[in-house]
Order: structure tokens, then C-alpha cells, then sequence
């Protein structure tokens, strides 16, 4: 009960269920009339921003002792991956996109 | 001043992100959405590098975080270079799948830490860790099966089993995060396995058609987990990337499985991978059907007024794209309209033929989506269908038995004639049976899509 009640007292929580709260409306709101041409950019597209997640990876690297070495591993592992993942999702969505415009000038 | 430099710096990225995703969903600003995401996502991975502080401490070891950032740099931009527009989709469910294990190691890292965590924390390194496993797991399925490395597996009582796991998920993060059994380090590792089973098992049954659902589906989960690492660093772009994502994404595959005509329920049960061959088109009508040569085809074209090409996977297979742009210019010129008819779902993904027909440089107004194709179909002479099968199935209107029966398919058999082009008589991805092949108003031209194409560019050539 206790932690129920500080997701409410704690402003630093508070703030971020209001994040989440007003996020989840908003990307139900920008994407609620797609063509179905673009579902698989798009999809591609929302796949490379939740790369973001590479940002946490970045400071558990950061933050790991020199001698943990088991920290060191996992957190290399952690930001090759999220790199790969932000990169790569980038890059394949611009590279499907690019057949669109270029369609669209002939 | 800097603390305040990374929070501008993160508002920034968050920004981009919305504005990213709005200019995504429309044609003429995709690109350019594209872009301004991944110019944010820049910014926020370079204002953390620099810029991020706690308790008083800067991150080191910038060696090793630009070591890794070279190497996934490089690694990703080649392979997303150098796929081939067939394979596109195995990618993006390839790199979902490292976000996914990029979450999962975060959660690692952290619950190894010494200092005591509260119970608020713990939930979040749980959660992100179990979703993160779960979609590096599908994520590595669906790749699997989608280049057809993995076949197609129900196991019996499949739905049964993966309720028990996920009760099982459930009570272990209950018991790790309530710190009932502080002694068993265990149970968290537990978590790890449990969910790692489920994302496999959780993919497994489901059809190879509808895996594009799938990736949509693990990619909403992904963003979820993106989301429990915000919680876990008071991170706002990480919480406005992620849960973005997982909204939009859950919203984007509820308008995929809209497009099919199914609900997100029916793909998930798996009824396509359920059903093997024969169990949705008994085989009643089989045996006749008709083969046309090149040369009757050739004909058959040159003398039409109207052709509509309907391409499926079986053309992006052979990458026969750009062969199929030139015996539509053939056809031109020889006085024939020539369109194609696009189905949403046609080839692995939405959108899938649109940009393989584009890469040939096939100009935009000749591809028409369903509808207008279907109304087109009643004045056309020929339908020449290259390598797409279920969406030309006729049991999607007749045979209420079908698994894709509501399906919206293309009418092809309004049109006067048409031409199969298949390599051989084998049901489609979905495992089903046509009719339409054996269909009076049906020919079949076998043969791989690029070669048959070629042929009849030939034969084209020489009337």
C-alpha cells in the first residue's frame, strides 16, 4: 500500500506516470490513420526509436567499475546491440523510404 | 548548467520522436520523419555520453562505449545496406530483436549491482528484463521463420502450456520482487529462462503469413521494455520513446490485422499454422488444370486492351521486379494498359510490393490498391498473377471453412482471362489450397517468376 501511495507523494514518479500516461494517448493519436502502404516503414521506423533504449545500455557502461568485468561484458554486449538496433533500424526504413520518394518524382 | 543542458538535450529527442512518427504515417513527409528521429536519437545518445550524471559522478570508460557504438555502427549500417528488398522484413524483426536483448542485458547489469535495491526498482529491472527476453526470443522466431530457416510447429495443448509459463512468469516476479526468498538469487535467472520459453513458444504456431502482425506485436513489447529503463534512470526520452512506441505500435498492428480482415486474437491462436494443408480447402475440385505455353500467353497479352499484373512474394523471390517493369513497357507499346493491382497484405509485409515494384521504377499511378483494382477487373482482358497466391483465393468469399475466409481478396475472376505464373502447384505461405487454379477462366504458367518473364519479353518481342 505504501508504494501505491508514493507513486502519488513522489513528485519524481508522479511526473513520469504522467509522461507514460500522455505518451500512450499520443501514439495512439498520431498513428490512427495510416495507408497501409506505409505500415511497414512506419513499423520499421517506431522499431529504430525504441532503440532508445541504447541510452540505458550507455550508462550502465558508464557506470560500471573497472573491475567488474561482468558489468563490462553485458554492458559492451548491451550498447553493440542497441547501437545495432538504432543504426539499423534507421538506416532500413530511410532505404524503404527512399523507393517511395523516388517514385514520386517520375 | 549541464544537467540542465542533458534535460533540453532529452525534451529534444522526445520531440523528434513525436514529430518522427506523425511524419511517418504520410507519404510525402516519411522520409523526412525518418530522419529528424534518428537526429534526435543522436543528440540523446550523445548528450548522455557527455552530459549524464550521478551523484556527483560522470560515466567513464568512453573507450569501451565508443568501441561498442563503432562496432554496432558498422555492423548495422552494413547489413541494413546490403539486405535485399526481399528480406527486408527478417531485418527489422532481427534488430527489434536486439533492442529486446539490449533491454535484457541492462536489467542483468543492474540487478548485479551490490547496493540494495527498493521494491519499486526491482519491479522495473523484473519487468524490463521479462519483456526485453520475450521479445529477443519471438523476435529470433520470427526471423527464423520468415526466411524459412524454422518451420511452422503447433505443439499439442500449445495454449495450455504457454498459460502455465506465464502464470509462472508472473508468480517468479511476484516472489523477486516481494523478496520472499532473499537467499535464491535464483529465481531471477528463473525469470530469464521462463521468458525466453515463452517468447519461442509464444511465436512458434503462428503463421509464417502472419508474422508480419508478429514483428509489429514484439516491437510494441520492445518499446515497453525501452519504457521500464526510463522508470529505472528517472530517463524522460527513454519513457517517451518507448511507451510512444508501444502505443503506436500495438495501435499499428491492430490496423495490419484490419487489413487482413482478422482479429489480433485469430492471428494469435495460430489458426493459420494450425492448419496444415488440405484442413481449409478440402480437395474436392482438385486435378484440372490447365498449363499455357509462353507463347499462347504472349499472345493472349499483345492482343488485350487491358492487363492487370497482381504480384505476390513469389515475385520478390526471384526478384523478378525489374523484368516485370520491362514486359509492362513492352505492352505499352504495343498499345496494351497495363496496371497493377496491389493487395495490402500482398508479399511478406504491408506495403511489401509497392516498394519492390518502385525500386523498378515502376511510376506510382500504375499501382492501384483493392479496391480500385477490383473495380477495374470486370473491363480487363488478361490478369496475370506473378507469385501471389492467397490473396487471390476465391475461398476467402466462398468457403466459410477457410482459415482466411473474410479475407478481402482481388477479384480476379471478374477479368477474362487469367495467367498463374507459379514454380509449382504448392499451397501458399498460408498452407491452403487455391481453387482459382483449377478454375475454367485459369491457365497456369510454370516456371520461376524471372525467367517466365523474361521468356515472354522475348516472345513479346518478336510478334
Amino acid at each position: 500500500m505504501d508504494t501505491i501511495i508514493s507513486l502519488f507523494t513522489d513528485p519524481a514518479t508522479y511526473r513520469l506516470i504522467t509522461i507514460v500516461i500522455l505518451s500512450i494517448f499520443l501514439g495512439i493519436e498520431v498513428i490512427s490513420r495510416v495507408p497501409s502502404v506505409l505500415h511497414t516503414p512506419l513499423m520499421s521506423g517506431a522499431n529504430a526509436i525504441h532503440g532508445v533504449v541504447i541510452i540505458g545500455a550507455i550508462i550502465v557502461m558508464g557506470q560500471a567499475p573497472d573491475n567488474d568485468y561482468l558489468a563490462l561484458t553485458l554492458g559492451f554486449l548491451a550498447v553493440i546491440l542497441g547501437t545495432l538496433n538504432v543504426v539499423g533500424g534507421f538506416v532500413v526504413t530511410d532505404r524503404m523510404l527512399e523507393m517511395f520518394s523516388k517514385k514520386k518524382k517520375k | 548548467m549541464e544537467s540542465a543542458l542533458l534535460q533540453l538535450s532529452y525534451l529534444i529527442g522526445s520531440v523528434t520522436f513525436i514529430m518522427g512518427l506523425k511524419m511517418l504515417s504520410h507519404p510525402d513527409t516519411a522520409r523526412k520523419g525518418n530522419l529528424i528521429a534518428a537526429a534526435g536519437m543522436i543528440i540523446a545518445i550523445f548528450a548522455t555520453i557527455f552530459l549524464y550524471e550521478h551523484g556527483g559522478q560522470r560515466l567513464h570508460n568512453y573507450i569501451w562505449i565508443f568501441a561498442a557504438l563503432a562496432i554496432g555502427t558498422v555492423v548495422g549500417t552494413m547489413a541494413a545496406k546490403k539486405v535485399q528488398m526481399t528480406a527486408m522484413p527478417e531485418m527489422v524483426s532481427l534488430f527489434n530483436g536486439m533492442g529486446g536483448a539490449c533491454a535484457m542485458l541492462i536489467s542483468l547489469v543492474e540487478y548485479n549491482k551490490p547496493e540494495v535495491k527498493e521494491t519499486g526498482t526491482m519491479l522495473v529491472i523484473a519487468l524490463g528484463m521479462l519483456i526485453g527476453t520475450v521479445s529477443f526470443a519471438g523476435s529470433v522466431i520470427a526471423w527464423g521463420k520468415l526466411n524459412g530457416r524454422i518451420k511452422d510447429k503447433t505443439i499439442p495443448g500449445g495454449q495450455a502450456i504457454n498459460f502455465i509459463i506465464f502464470a509462472g512468469l508472473i508468480t517468479l516476479v511476484v516472489l523477486v520482487v516481494g523478496g520472499f526468498f532473499p537467499a535464491m538469487p535464483g529465481l531471477f535467472y528463473g525469470i530469464l529462462a521462463l521468458a525466453a520459453l515463452y517468447g519461442v513458444l509464444f511465436v512458434m504456431p503462428i503463421g509464417g503469413a502472419d508474422m508480419p502482425v508478429v514483428i509489429s506485436l514484439l516491437n510494441s513489447f520492445t518499446g515497453v521494455a525501452a519504457a521500464f529503463g526510463g522508470f529505472l534512470y528517472n530517463n524522460p526520452v527513454m519513457l517517451t520513446g518507448g511507451i510512444l512506441v508501444g502505443s503506436a505500435g500495438t495501435i499499428l498492428t491492430i490496423l495490419m490485422c484490419k487489413a487482413m480482415n482478422r482479429s489480433l486474437k485469430n492471428v494469435l491462436i495460430g489458426s493459420f499454422g494450425g492448419q496444415k494443408a488440405g484442413a481449409g480447402g478440402p480437395a474436392k475440385e482438385q486435378g484440372n488444370f490447365k498449363e499455357i505455353s509462353l507463347n499462347d500467353s504472349a499472345v493472349l497479352m499483345a492482343y488485350a486492351q487491358k492487363v492487370v499484373i497482381i504480384p505476390g512474394y513469389g515475385l520478390a523471390v526471384a526478384q523478378a521486379q525489374h523484368v516485370c517493369h520491362e514486359l509492362e513497357k513492352v505492352l505499352e507499346e504495343k498499345g496494351v494498359q497495363v496496371t497493377y493491382g496491389i493487395h495490402p497484405v500482398a508479399g511478406r509485409m504491408p506495403g511489401h510490393m509497392n516498394v519492390l515494384l518502385a525500386e523498378a521504377d515502376v511510376p506510382y499511378e500504375k499501382l492501384l490498391e483493392m479496391e480500385e483494382a477490383n473495380e477495374q477487373m470486370s473491363t480487363t482482358n488478361v490478369v496475370l498473377i506473378l507469385g501471389a497466391n492467397d490473396v487471390v483465393n476465391p475461398a476467402a468469399k466462398e468457403d466459410p471453412s477457410s482459415p482466411i475466409y473474410g479475407m478481402p481478396i482481388l477479384e480476379v475472376e471478374k477479368a477474362d482471362h487469367v495467367i498463374v505464373n507459379k514454380r509449382s502447384m504448392k499451397p501458399g505461405y498460408a498452407g491452403i489450397e487455391n481453387e482459382l487454379f483449377f478454375r475454367p477462366k485459369t491457365s497456369m504458367l510454370f516456371g520461376d517468376a524471372k525467367k517466365a518473364l523474361q521468356s515472354l519479353v522475348t516472345e513479346l518481342k518478336q510478334l
